[in-house]
């Protein structure tokens, strides 16, 4: 019996139309990700990592390729059901105004269960108790105005899982933040979706996260060029001055 | 329905969690509210000031002297016209009437109150019932039924004797009369009403030089009064076939024909919709400028699986909560004002008019979200990555 993985895409092109011709944001990717797989996506700016996650996400069509999630081919479905997938399926992490501004932390996280019709005293207090894991169990009633960037990511990594979704996508979560925070917000990530055997995706620039992954994919100009599976790589790469 | 109440649950937290802001778009709404209920009760109030006398008649029916256009101070009918027209069959009661102004004196040196001074039949239709005192008596009696409007600007009260001041030929002439009776609100021309027995009001009356020595007494018009409404338009011909020289107007027709109601009235309809439309920008700017400022909010709403129709109903109930609070708070407001206003001012608010400037109101609100709700709907949810396809 073979294990189905959480997300597989198969030769996976983008390509857009420019005044100096075409250009091919994302080039022949194929990649896999399991459930309980913490995986990063890395490369210099321009290289396709935001054009990929938004494929990954169900946002952007490819102009050629399959992305398949839970086993279910993306090209077949309509905006209908995209819509439905990446509420069911996915979690979301983005870089910048990630919470809904006039909601409190807690509400942010029940947002995710409300819009799935999931929020049930069960799931309210899995919402609570999900933050005070992450530290912010004091925070429950603050308005993301009222916290600094790096609790703001830490509730949207909340928001990202409590619905139990199979995939999580995180586009640079530590980009607003300082090191120390950095890390702390990238462990507690990876320490959740290993627990909670979620198949987790972070676009990074900064290399020195990839020490809480389990894989490195490296991109370059929209080509997947390079892929590192091995600890001693992964801790070489992490720990590499950029 | 579920997509609704979370829509439903988004509004109302932005609404709150931002009231202050929102709060505002309501007071200016409120604003307009104010003034378009005003402007209704205005135009109310002065087309009432013009029309309420010849509204609140008995009779169906104006007969003036032909190619008059309908303008009752320029026509004349003699009283030969008024035997024959009593003849016509299906008619139930004729009144005569004349129109004038004259100044009523009150007490104090110099003041005045411009009143119409009108001629109607005792006992016949034309006279208005009154509500205190008793009717006029005779054809020629020295008595006066006081409009309720002249009571509220004087200190006149019912017995007592008034004194009216009018020019005949070059002469002012200074004549009094008996209070016997007052009637509910029967302004004429914008302004209160006097009511005399025709004869009396013959001699009174202002009149030219020529005037003074012409004897036979003339009306203005006819107010008729037909045995059956429903044969209106049939009693209407018989009179103009049979009388020589007049024509005739029902009631709704002479409202018209006042002079400068039908003017008055649209200049006052145009600035209401005027205001509305002022409004509906007001709403449609704020809401838009919100949802630009919210483009990836609204992705991030989207991208996270917030179908479209989430995105676009807690517009819509935002956009119609602010607008009623505003136009609750404006008819608050106006309540307030109409409080403090004295009865010189024409403002009347009429329960009608009122309701259809409420409902003119509530719809500018949706009729101005319309391009902002259409742009949210169009925010792709790449937007919260910080893409667009
Ligand atoms: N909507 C678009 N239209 C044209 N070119 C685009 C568009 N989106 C991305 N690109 C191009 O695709 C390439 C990859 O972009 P992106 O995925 O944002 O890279 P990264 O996130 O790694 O910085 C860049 O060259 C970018 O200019
Ligand atoms: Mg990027």
């Amino acid at each position: 019996m073979t294990t189905m993985n959480a997300l597989e895409t198969k030769s996976v092109i983008k390509t857009y139309q420019s005044d100096s011709g075409l250009i091919s944001a994302v080039d022949d990717v194929s990649l896999t990700v399991a459930s309980g797989e913490f995986v990063a996506l890395v490369g210099p700016s321009g290289s396709g990592k935001t054009t990929m996650l938004s494929i990954l996400a169900a946002l952007l069509k490819p102009t050629s390729g399959q992305v398949l999630i839970d086993g279910v081919d993306l090209s077949g479905l309509d905006d209908f059901k995209r819509v439905n997938l990446r509420r069911e399926k996915i979690g979301f992490t983005f870089q910048a105004n990630n919470l809904v501004p006039y909601l409190s932390a807690v509400e942010n996280v029940e947002l995710m269960l409300r819009l799935n019709n999931k929020l049930d005293k069960a799931g309210k207090l899995r919402a609570r108790e999900l933050l005070a894991r992450l530290g912010l169990g004091e925070r429950l009633n603050n308005y993301p105005g009222q916290m600094s960037g790096g609790q703001q990511q830490r509730v949207a990594i909340a928001r990202a899982l409590i619905h139990n979704p199979s995939l999580v996508l995180a586009d640079e979560p530590t980009a607003s933040l300082d090191t120390e925070r950095a890390y702390q917000v990238v462990e507690t990530f990876a320490g959740l979706i290993h627990e909670q055997n979620r198949a987790g995706i972070m676009v990074t620039h900064d290399l020195r996260m990839c020490e809480f992954v389990d894989r490195v994919l490296i991109m370059k100009d929209g080509k997947l060029t390079q892929i590192l599976d091995d600890r001693a790589d992964i801790r070489k790469l992490s720990s590499a001055r950029n | 329905m579920k997509k609704i109440s979370i829509a439903a649950y988004l509004a109302v937290k932005e609404i709150w969690k931002f009231r202050g802001r929102f709060l505002l778009v309501s007071l200016v709404i409120g604003l307009i509210t104010l003034l378009v209920l005003f402007i209704a009760a205005l135009g109310e109030g002065l087309g009432n000031g013009n029309r309420e006398y010849l509204s609140k008649l008995a009779g169906e029916l104006v007969v003036y002297q032909a190619k008059s256009d309908f303008l009752i101070p320029a026509s004349r009918l003699d009283l030969n016209r008024y035997s024959e027209i009593k003849n016509v069959e299906g008619i139930s009661d004729v009144g005569l009437l004349g129109t004038a102004n004259s100044q009523l004196l009150l007490s104090g040196d110099d003041k005045f109150l411009k009143t119409a001074l009108l001629g109607v039949e005792p006992g016949h239709v034309g006279e208005p019932k009154v509500i205190e005192g008793s009717q006029l008596s005779a054809a020629d009696a020295d008595e006066v039924i006081l409009d309720r409007n002249v009571i509220l600007r004087s200190s006149i009260q019912l017995g007592d004797t008034i004194t009216i001041r009018v020019t005949q030929g070059t002469e002012d002439q200074i004549f009094t009369l008996k209070v016997v009776g007052i009637t509910d609100g029967q302004q004429y021309a914008l302004q209160p009403a006097l009511f005399v027995p025709f004869f009396t009001w013959d001699r009174i009356r202002p009149k030219s030089q020529a005037e003074i020595n012409f004897s036979d007494p003339v009306a203005n018009v006819f107010i008729v009064k037909v045995d059956q409404p429903e044969n209106v338009e049939i009693i209407r011909d018989r009179i103009e076939e049979e009388i020589a020289n007049v024509e005739t107007a029902t009631r709704k027709e002479a409202i018209q024909a006042l002079p400068g109601y039908s003017a008055q009235q649209s200049t006052l309809n145009t600035q209401g919709g005027f205001t509305l439309f002022i409004g509906i920008l007001v709403i449609g700017g704020f809401f838009q400028i919100q949802v630009l400022q919210k483009i990836s909010q609204i992705g991030v709403l989207k991208a996270i699986g917030s179908a479209n129709s989430v995105v676009a109903w807690a517009s819509i109930i935002q956009i119609t909560m602010i607008t009623i609070i505003g136009v609750a708070i404006g008819t608050g407001l106006t309540f307030l004002f109409s409080l403090s206003f004295p009865p010189q001012v024409p403002i009347v608010f009429n329960g009608t008019t009122t309701a259809i400037a409420i409902i003119a109101l509530l719809l500018i609100g949706p009729l101005g979200g319309l391009v902002s709700i259409r742009y949210a709907v169009r925010i792709e949810p790449l937007k919260a990555l910080g893409l667009s396809s």
